[in-house]
C-alpha cells in the first residue's frame, strides 16, 4: 500500500491519557501513534477495555489528551475555543454506539436534522429549501422523511434511529468519521444495511472512516488499514490482509482465533480445550 | 412529555394530594374574602374563655324580637337535661356508686344508673345526697366539690319569672321592657340582629382561632414557597455547575456542599435566626434563611445525576452539533432532571412549613404582630400559654391537622409524580 501518494488526515504522536490520579490511576491510552490518510477505511479493533473508545473520544476533543498530541489536516490541532471547536466539528462527527441513548428523548427528531444545516451555514435558508434538504437526506437511508417529521425518538426502531444518524452525516458531509461500533446494538438484517449505507456515503462524499469494532471479520470485510488495539496499546496496524493474513502480534492472532467461523467446531479458547474434550468423551 | 402529564393527572395518588393542596390554597385566598375584618383583632377574653359556638347578643334576644311560647309537655324537663352536663352526670353516679357500696342500698350499683336517664338520675341525688352523709372513700376535696355541685343542680330548678327593665334615660328610672319572661318563651334565632359565629372559638389573644388560621396558613404557604425557590434555585444552580463542568469548580462547590451538610442545618438555622434582631425576624427573612440552609440534599443528588448525564451519547451529539454549554445544559440536561427537580421542590416546599414551625416553638421564628404562621400559632397555644391545661383544644387541634394536611398533601404529591417518572416504581 503505497500511502505516501495520500493526504495526511488525522495523526497523533505520543497519545495518552490518564484517568484519575495517585493510586486510582488507570491507563486508558498508552502513548499511542497513528497516521489516518483521507479516504481511508481504517478499522481500530480490541476487546472491551481496550481504549478504543477513549481514543475516539480523544479524536473528537470531546476529552482531554493527557499527553502527546493530535494533528489535524497536517496542523496540529487546536481546539482550544468554542469557535474553534464548533469549526473542527465540521470536519471531524461520530456516529455511537446506542442510537437509543443518541438522541435527546425532549426534542422532536427534525431538530438533529436542523441542527446539521444550521452548522453547515444554513441557519438563513427558507423553511422549504430545509425541508427538501432534509427530504433527500432521509430518502438516502431509505427513511421516508414525512413518516419521520414531528415524531419523537421513541417512536423509531433501533434501526431507523441508526439511519437517522448516518442521515445526519449525509448533511454534514465531514471529512472524518468517526463510528464507534455503530451495529453492536441494531439486529443482523439492518447490519448489513447500515454497514451498507455507510459505505455508500463514503464512496458519495470520499470521507475517511474510523470504524471501532470488536469483530475482527468485519473489520477485514470492510477494512483498508486495520489497527489492533490491546490494553491501550496498539499492537499492530497494516493493511487488512496484511495483518489478518499475516498477523505477527499473540494478541491478533488470539482474536482470529476466536471469530466465529460456520462450519468449524467452535473454540472458546485454548484453556477450555481440555474441557470440550471431556465434554465429548462424556457425551459418547 | 404529554403522556407523562397525562399519567400524573391519571394518578390516584397526585390528584389527591393536589386537590388537598389546592383546596388549602383557594381557602386561604376565598375565606377573607366572604368573612373579612383583620385576623389579629382581639375580639373575647383572653386565656381561651371563648369556646367554639354561635354566640347570640343576648340584649337583641330580649329587645324587638317576637317571643313565641310552645306548649310542649315537659319543655322545662328538656332544658334542664340540656343544661345538665356530662362530666356533672357522671361525677352524680360517681358519689351514687361510692355510697350504694357503703349503705348496700339496692339501685345504687354501677349497671343500675343510667346517667342518661335525666329524672332517675336526680331523683336518685336528692334521694340520698345530703352534706351531712359521709362516704368514705371521697376526699376532703371530691365532698367539697359535691357540696357545690347539689346547689349548683338546686339552681337548675330556680324557675322564677324573670322581670326585664329598661332606664329611661330621660326621666331617670327603670322601665318594664318585659313583664315576665318564662322558661317556655323562644325566639327564632333567625330574628337576632346579632349573632357572632366563631367556628374553633378564641385563642389566648381573644382572636377569632379560624381567621387567624387562614392568615397563617397563607403565610406558612408563602414561608414554605419562599424558603422552597430559594433553596431549590441554588442546589440546581450549583448541582448543574459542579455536575456539568467538572474539575476545580465542582471541587469548590462541593467543599461549600460538604461543609453545610456536616453542619446540621436546624442548627444553623436556630443560630442565624438568634443572630438577627427581633425586628428583621419577618416572615419572608425567616423563609429566606430556612431556603438558605436547605439547599445542601438537592444540590448532591443534581450534582450525581447531572454527572451521570454529562457523559451520555445524546450530550456528546450535541456537543458535536456545536451547541454551546448553556444551551446544553438547559436543553440536553435540565429536561432529563426536570421531574427530580419539582419532586425536590415540592419537598422543600414541605420541610420549608415544618422548619418554620420547629423554629416557631422554639420561638425564634418570625417576630410579628402583625401576622400569623402556623408554628406561631403553636408556640402561643402550646409554650406560652398552655392550651392544654385549659383543655382549650380549638387553639391548637386545628393548627396541627392544617400542617398535617399541607404536608401529607405535598408528599402524596410527590410519591404520585414518582411512581410516573420513576419506572420501577409504577404499578
Amino acid at each position: 500500500m503505497n500511502s505516501h501518494d495520500r493526504q495526511l488526515c488525522l495523526s497523533g504522536k505520543g497519545v495518552t491519557k490518564i484517568f484519575g490520579f495517585g493510586s486510582k490511576k488507570t491507563l486508558a491510552v498508552d502513548n499511542v501513534d497513528f497516521e489516518f490518510y483521507s479516504g481511508d477505511l481504517i478499522s481500530i479493533v480490541g476487546e472491551s477495555g481496550s481504549g478504543k473508545t477513549t481514543l475516539i473520544k480523544m479524536l473528537l476533543g470531546l476529552t482531554s489528551v493527557t499527553e502527546g498530541e493530535i494533528s489535524f489536516m497536517g496542523k496540529k490541532r487546536d481546539i482550544g475555543s468554542r469557535r474553534k471547536k464548533k469549526e473542527y466539528w465540521k470536519g471531524i462527527q461520530a456516529i455511537f454506539q446506542d442510537p437509543y441513548s443518541s438522541y435527546n428523548i425532549f426534542s422532536k427528531i427534525d431538530s438533529v436534522l436542523l441542527d446539521c444545516i444550521n452548522m453547515r451555514g444554513g441557519r438563513l435558508l427558507p423553511r422549504k429549501t430545509k425541508i427538501e434538504m432534509m427530504r433527500e437526506a432521509c430518502s438516502f437511508v431509505n427513511l421516508k422523511y414525512d413518516e419521520m417529521t414531528n415524531k419523537y425518538p421513541f417512536e423509531l426502531s433501533g434501526g431507523q434511529m441508526q439511519r437517522l444518524m448516518i442521515a445526519r452525516i449525509f448533511l454534514l458531509k465531514p471529512k472524518i468519521l468517526l463510528a464507534d461500533e455503530p451495529t453492536s446494538m441494531i439486529d443482523a438484517c439492518s447490519r448489513a444495511t447500515i454497514l451498507d449505507m455507510l459505505l455508500k456515503l463514503r464512496d458519495e462524499t470520499g470521507m475517511m472512516i474510523i470504524f471501532i469494532t470488536h469483530d475482527m471479520g468485519l473489520a477485514y470485510y470492510l477494512s483498508d488499514t486495520v489497527y489492533i488495539m490491546e490494553k491501550g496499546k496498539i499492537v499492530e496496524f497494516g493493511s487488512a490482509d496484511e495483518v489478518v493474513l499475516n498477523p505477527k502480534a499473540d494478541y491478533t492472532k488470539q482474536l482470529l482465533n476466536d471469530v466465529p467461523k460456520i462450519h468449524d467446531p467452535w473454540e472458546f479458547s485454548k484453556n477450555r480445550r481440555k474441557d470440550a474434550q471431556w465434554t465429548e468423551q462424556f457425551v459418547v | 412529555m404529554k403522556s407523562q402529564l397525562r399519567s400524573i393527572v391519571r394518578s390516584g395518588k397526585f390528584m389527591t394530594g393536589f386537590v388537598i393542596f389546592v383546596s388549602i390554597l383557594l381557602l386561604t385566598i376565598i375565606y377573607p374574602l366572604i368573612n373579612p375584618g383583620d385576623p389579629m383583632a382581639r375580639i373575647g377574653y383572653d386565656s381561651f374563655r371563648t369556646r367554639p359556638g354561635t354566640y347570640v347578643s343576648l340584649y337583641d334576644t330580649l329587645d324587638g324580637v317576637n317571643t313565641f311560647t310552645f306548649r310542649i309537655p315537659g319543655a322545662n324537663d328538656i332544658r334542664i337535661s340540656n343544661k345538665l352536663r356530662e362530666d356533672d352526670r357522671e361525677r352524680i353516679k360517681y358519689w351514687l356508686v361510692e355510697y350504694g357500696k357503703q349503705e348496700e342500698v339496692a339501685g345504687l350499683t354501677e349497671e343500675e344508673i343510667d346517667i342518661e336517664d335525666t329524672v332517675a338520675l336526680l331523683g336518685l341525688w336528692w334521694e340520698f345526697y345530703s352534706d351531712e352523709v359521709f362516704v368514705r372513700n371521697l376526699t376532703n376535696a371530691e365532698r367539697n366539690a359535691f357540696m357545690r355541685l347539689d346547689v349548683r343542680l338546686d339552681r337548675l330548678f330556680d324557675i322564677d319569672d324573670l322581670q326585664v327593665y329598661t332606664l329611661n334615660p330621660e326621666t331617670g328610672e327603670h322601665d318594664i321592657l318585659f313583664t315576665e319572661v318564662s322558661t317556655d318563651d323562644y325566639i327564632n334565632v333567625s330574628d337576632v340582629a346579632n349573632i357572632i359565629r366563631l367556628p374553633l372559638g378564641t385563642d389566648n389573644f381573644g382572636s377569632d382561632v379560624l381567621k387567624k388560621l387562614v392568615l397563617a396558613t397563607a403565610t406558612s404557604l408563602w414561608i414554605g414557597l419562599v424558603a422552597g425557590t430559594v433553596a431549590t434555585l441554588i442546589g440546581l444552580t450549583l448541582g448543574l455547575l459542579g455536575g456539568y463542568v467538572g474539575g476545580i469548580v465542582d471541587d469548590i462547590i462541593m467543599f461549600f456542599t460538604n461543609l453545610f451538610t456536616v453542619i446540621p442545618g436546624f442548627v444553623l438555622l436556630i443560630l442565624i435566626s438568634y443572630g438577627m434582631s427581633q425586628m428583621e425576624r419577618g416572615a419572608t427573612t425567616v423563609a429566606v434563611v430556612i431556603g438558605l440552609t436547605s439547599w445542601v440534599w438537592t444540590t448532591r443528588s443534581v450534582r450525581s445525576q447531572v454527572m451521570s448525564l454529562r457523559n451520555r451519547d445524546h450530550v456528546n451529539l450535541s456537543k458535536l452539533s456545536g451547541h454551546s454549554m448553556p444551551k446544553i445544559i438547559i436543553k440536553d440536561i435540565l429536561p432529563y432532571i426536570a421531574s427530580y427537580v419539582v419532586m425536590a421542590f415540592i419537598l422543600q416546599i414541605s420541610s420549608g412549613i415544618l422548619a418554620e414551625a420547629g423554629l416557631s416553638m422554639l420561638g425564634l421564628g418570625p417576630s410579628t404582630t402583625s401576622t400569623a404562621t402556623l408554628g406561631m400559632m403553636l408556640d402561643w397555644s402550646i409554650m406560652k400559654s398552655t392550651a392544654f391545661i385549659h383543655g382549650a383544644w380549638w387553639a391548637y387541634y386545628p393548627v396541627i391537622v392544617v400542617i398535617l394536611l399541607i404536608s401529607f398533601s405535598l408528599n402524596l404529591m410527590n410519591t404520585g409524580m414518582d411512581q410516573v417518572f420513576n419506572p420501577q416504581l409504577r404499578d
